[in-house]
């Protein structure tokens, strides 16, 4: 499926923000100047393409109690998958991605819990493979606005 | 009266109501605050006031950028004095393919302090915008992590243990 004029549109649209009103997708669709119906179709249809990770909100951590890290891991090439597998299976790890450098593996953490965090990261700083850790907390988050202009 | 950005009990309803996929239904909020059990009046009122204190960052959309041509990302990762990073973050920000910007803590053999998630169609798009950034800044230590996989991508759920 490709995406036409019109579903780029709807998609820079959507990313901007949902309104809180009653009926925020008529809101939208009378931006674009169509139907509530159509806008309403042509999003599930989009979504099931896969076009759409996440509709829905996204909560600013800290405020909620909540402190975020970014952990680095050094692993035997060997042992990558392994370990990556490993990382997948904390709920609070969000994000796991595999990146090219001595630093294989890059994960967030996010937790209400210094134990709990101290403990996710003794087991997979023992895992098999993994050579060392780095914990990037950080102070300050200048921008987080993850928006793709489609044209 | 509530405090001024403090959660309370029926804003953990509601943010654990709202983690999970918002409907795409004529009128989503109505059939959100069912769930939970309040009017949709309440609801709007408290999504607002969550946005306004940042509770809430965004109520919206994530593409999957991939998919939509964007194939191509990289963690970069910058030296910058400290007296100078409000300005050089401020500059880095303002592109929109620079989607996150955050200072992090250094260790005794990784000196990067400012992280950007840089976005382009190629490796080479980014390794272009990485160049424009030092040139804007003038920061020239910089190292760009390309990604080669994504293990694992999903959203946090907050207040499931209570």
């Amino acid at each position: 499926m490709e995406l036409t004029a019109f579903d780029k549109d709807l998609l820079n649209l959507l990313q901007g923000g949902i309104q809180f009103t009653a009926k925020p997708y008529e809101a939208m669709a009378s931006q674009l100047g169509v139907a509530e119906e159509v806008v309403l179709t042509r999003l599930r249809e989009l979504k099931a393409a896969g076009y759409i990770r996440k509709i829905g909100a996204f909560f600013n951590s800290d405020q909620l109690g909540y402190s975020g890290t970014l952990v680095a891991v050094r692993v035997v090439p060997e042992y990558l998958a392994e370990v990556a597998e490993k990382i997948n299976e904390y709920p609070e790890i969000t994000h796991n991605y595999q990146r090219r450098g001595d630093y294989g593996l890059w994960f967030t953490l996010i937790t209400n819990n210094t134990d709990r965090r101290k403990k996710i990261l003794g087991e997979i700083q023992s895992q098999r493979g993994v050579l060392s850790m780095m914990d990037l907390y950080s102070q300050k988050k200048y921008k987080i606005d993850v928006r793709f202009n489609l044209k | 009266m509530k405090v001024q950005g403090a959660i309370d009990d029926m804003d953990k309803r509601i943010i654990r109501a709202l983690q999970g996929d918002f409907p795409i239904v004529s009128q989503p909020y109505k059939q959100i605050a069912e769930e939970i059990g309040i009017d949709e009046e309440t609801l709007l009122r408290r999504l607002n006031s969550m946005k306004e204190t940042g509770v809430l960052r965004k109520m919206g959309a994530v593409l999957r950028h991939f998919d939509v041509g964007y194939r191509a990302n990289a963690l970069g990762v910058w030296i910058v004095a400290p007296e100078h990073m409000d300005e050089v973050a401020e500059k880095m920000c303002a592109h929109p393919e620079v989607t996150h910007c955050y200072d992090r803590n250094t260790t005794p053999d990784w000196p990067y302090n400012f992280y950007t998630m840089l976005h382009g169609r190629t490796e080479k798009d980014c390794i272009e915008l990485a160049r424009q950034l030092s040139e804007e800044t003038g920061i020239k230590n910089y190292q760009l992590q390309f990604t080669e996989k994504e293990w694992k991508k999903t959203s946090m759920k907050y207040f499931m243990e209570e």
